[in-house]
């Protein structure tokens, strides 16, 4: 086992509103508790309204108000800076901020200033972290953007003029010129086409292992994950209900709500008809008690709407969170069919 | 057989800037694709942003006119430019599904509002009655019914349930023809294969034809019948989805096809894309060449 380089233990992050004098409590963060090794990629998948936004707001310290963290804490263990979002002061987190922990962000366009040349936002940007100026600063940008396959002209252009997946990788480069330890993607590539999509996870995954950074992946789409990640954990409903080695969660997965996303996706060379999952994910402000699958479950028994399952280990590294998990079966195999020769 | 839809030789240009700086943007070069009434299909339109698949619909669509050629209906021709009696019967026959079903329906208005509107100009019924047993059989055919959708708005219900909606307010006029723009882009995972098997049902069960433009190459395969590739505005390759995608001939489908992630050898983490393929599709934008048959009933762009 490497090293920990982030520690989430029992984490409870609420929005918590008071308007008009009526209370109002959103538990879009329940009791998470993982880890991310360094050197890893970590995958979190979950649809939207499950809370993952909220969940790597909380790990990125970016809680703003109605958002609290109720209980838990967020260790990392960054090189000569140890700090618990939960407690860090804002100087703490400043000083970790882009040298240490850093984010790639979703809609390329509306992260770059549309007025201001990709030059002036790397100035912006990196100026103040990296600690360099002029010249140097010049050439340690520039020497960055050659790693991401980038002209040095770019710095020269304007958002509008580049395309959207040459845009994506600007932000790829903005978000580790400092060669950050802890990166997380929050959906990088959902609004990209299919050749460019996959050209831009490759370079993330080439970034990451050349600086040895940990990444925290985070998309609803399981065949990205599938593809990327070292580790996947799914949240539902603002709890992490299953977590293990990439692989295992695909060909072994041990939560039905798992079995049911890698069922769900359909595949080149199998016309087989897939399964649906009926129903909606739950309202955070008012969850269904007892595990919070268990509306939409097929393998739901009466224990399941009275008790919260807890997160156990099922197999080697391996976790999940549910009462009936010897009884999950794969509902497709994913090697049938001939498929997409690698 | 006689023919649903026919679009025959289309092109759309395009222009942009002013006077001195003029610049014209081929969104579509003469396409042509046929459905026919007897059988329903499902029919794909693959492409990347920029492609001129989505100008292709609008067109069909007929709220933009082709530069050159022809897109008829049951024989007729299609437009805007018409008079409103002749595009309301249009209407009736080909209706539109959006990509973001959040933006499709106005936040402040109830859904079942959107549904009696569109009942009420397409069925020329005003009696509650009759109104409602139309709501309810269109959103039956979905899955949903009127007492789950009456009195709600647009944010209350998930972005599966909503795309339904918007599909059944498609299927009040009894519609043949359904244009579908990615309408399952914006919706997520776990519901996307509700939406897609849907899509399917109606095909299947009620004979209903649909266009289904995606950039999605895995739903594509699992539910059309013939599917064309666009690149550029140019239909590089056309035939039965099955065929091409088993084995796609044109070196952009080729580099579509591998591109796809798939989870076979899910955490294995190989990512590479041959560079070589990336060039050659890449060189082979705006070269025009022509589409030539295949045995197996295929068209390929060869230059």
């Amino acid at each position: 086992m490497s090293e920990d380089l982030l520690k989430v233990e029992g984490l409870k992050a609420y929005y918590q509103m008071n308007y008009f004098g009526v209370q109002r409590e959103v538990r879009a963060v329940d009791d998470i508790t993982m880890s991310v090794r360094k050197n890893e990629i970590y995958g979190i998948a979950g649809e939207s309204s499950s809370g993952k936004t909220s969940f790597i707001k909380v790990l990125a310290a970016a809680i703003r108000p109605p958002m609290r963290i109720v209980a838990g804490s967020v260790k990392y263990d960054f090189k000569g800076l140890a700090m618990d979002v939960a407690t860090a002061t804002p100087a703490q987190i400043e000083a970790a901020r882009w040298k240490h922990l850093s984010y790639i962000m979703q809609g390329s366009m509306s992260v770059l200033n549309p007025v201001r040349r990709i030059g002036k936002t790397f100035e912006d940007f990196a100026q103040k972290p990296l600690g360099l100026r002029g010249d140097a600063f010049r050439q340690r940008v520039l020497g960055h953007l050659d790693r991401l396959k980038l002209r040095p002209d770019v710095l020269n252009a304007y958002p509008h003029e580049l395309s959207g997946g040459m845009r994506q990788r600007v932000t790829i480069g903005l978000a580790t010129v400092c060669h950050p330890e802890f990166v997380i993607a929050d959906e990088p590539t959902t609004a990209l086409d299919v050749v460019v999509q996959k050209e831009v996870l490759a370079l993330i995954r080439e970034i990451q292992q050349e600086m040895g950074s940990s990444v925290v992946f985070v998309t609803h789409d399981m065949s990205v994950h599938a593809n990327m990640t070292d580790r996947v954990g799914i949240i539902y409903a603002g709890r992490l209900v299953e977590e293990g080695p990439t692989r295992q969660m695909f060909f072994a997965p041990r939560h039905p709500y798992t079995a049911h996303l890698v069922a769900s996706l359909p595949r080149i060379g199998d016309t087989t008809q897939r399964p649906a999952l009926e129903g909606r994910p739950p309202n955070l402000a008012n969850p269904p008690q007892g595990c919070r699958f268990h509306p939409r479950c097929p393998l739901v028994v009466d224990k399941c709407k009275s008790e919260v399952p807890p997160l156990i280990t099922v197999a080697n590294d391996h976790r999940s969170a549910c009462w009936r998990w010897q009884d999950v079966e794969p509902l497709v195999n994913p090697q049938a069919g001939h498929g997409v020769p690698a | 057989m006689s023919t649903l839809l026919d679009v025959k030789d289309v092109s759309k240009h395009f222009t942009m800037g002013g006077l001195l700086s003029r610049k014209v943007v081929r969104a579509v070069e003469s396409a042509s694709l046929s459905l026919s009434v007897e059988k329903p299909e499902i029919f794909t339109i693959i492409g990347e942003s920029g492609s001129g698949k989505t100008t292709l619909a609008r067109m069909i669509l007929g709220l933009e006119l082709p530069s050159s050629g022809e897109i008829s209906f049951r024989g007729k021709t299609v437009s805007h430019r018409v008079g409103r009696k002749e595009r309301l019967q249009f209407m009736a026959n080909v209706q539109p599904v959006f990509q973001n079903p959040f933006e499709a329906f106005n936040p402040l208005k109830r859904i079942d509002r959107y549904l009696e509107s569109t009942a009420k100009r397409f069925l020329k019924r005003s009696d509650r009655a009759g109104l409602e047993q139309a709501m309810d059989g269109a959103l039956q055919k979905v899955g949903l019914s009127l007492a789950e959708v009456k009195g709600r708005y647009p944010h209350e219900m998930s972005g599966g349930q909503l795309q339904r909606a918007a599909i059944a307010r498609a299927l009040i006029p009894n519609p043949p023809l359904l244009v579908a723009d990615e309408p399952v882009s914006m919706v997520d995972a776990s519901l996307r294969m509700s939406i897609v098997n849907l899509l399917k049902s109606l095909r299947d069960d009620l004979g209903v034809s649909v266009i289904y433009i995606t950039h999605d190459l895995a739903t594509a395969y699992y539910i059309s019948n013939r599917l064309i590739i666009m690149q550029r505005g140019q239909i590089v390759e056309m035939g039965d989805a099955r065929a091409v995608l088993d084995n796609p001939e044109h070196p952009y489908s080729r580099l579509l096809k591998a591109s796809v992630l798939s989870t076979e050898d899910a955490g294995s983490g190989k990512l590479g894309t041959d560079p070589g393929m990336v060039a050659l599709a890449g060189e082979l934008v705006g070269q025009s060449g022509r589409l030539v048959d295949r045995p197996d009933g295929r068209l390929v762009r060869v230059y």
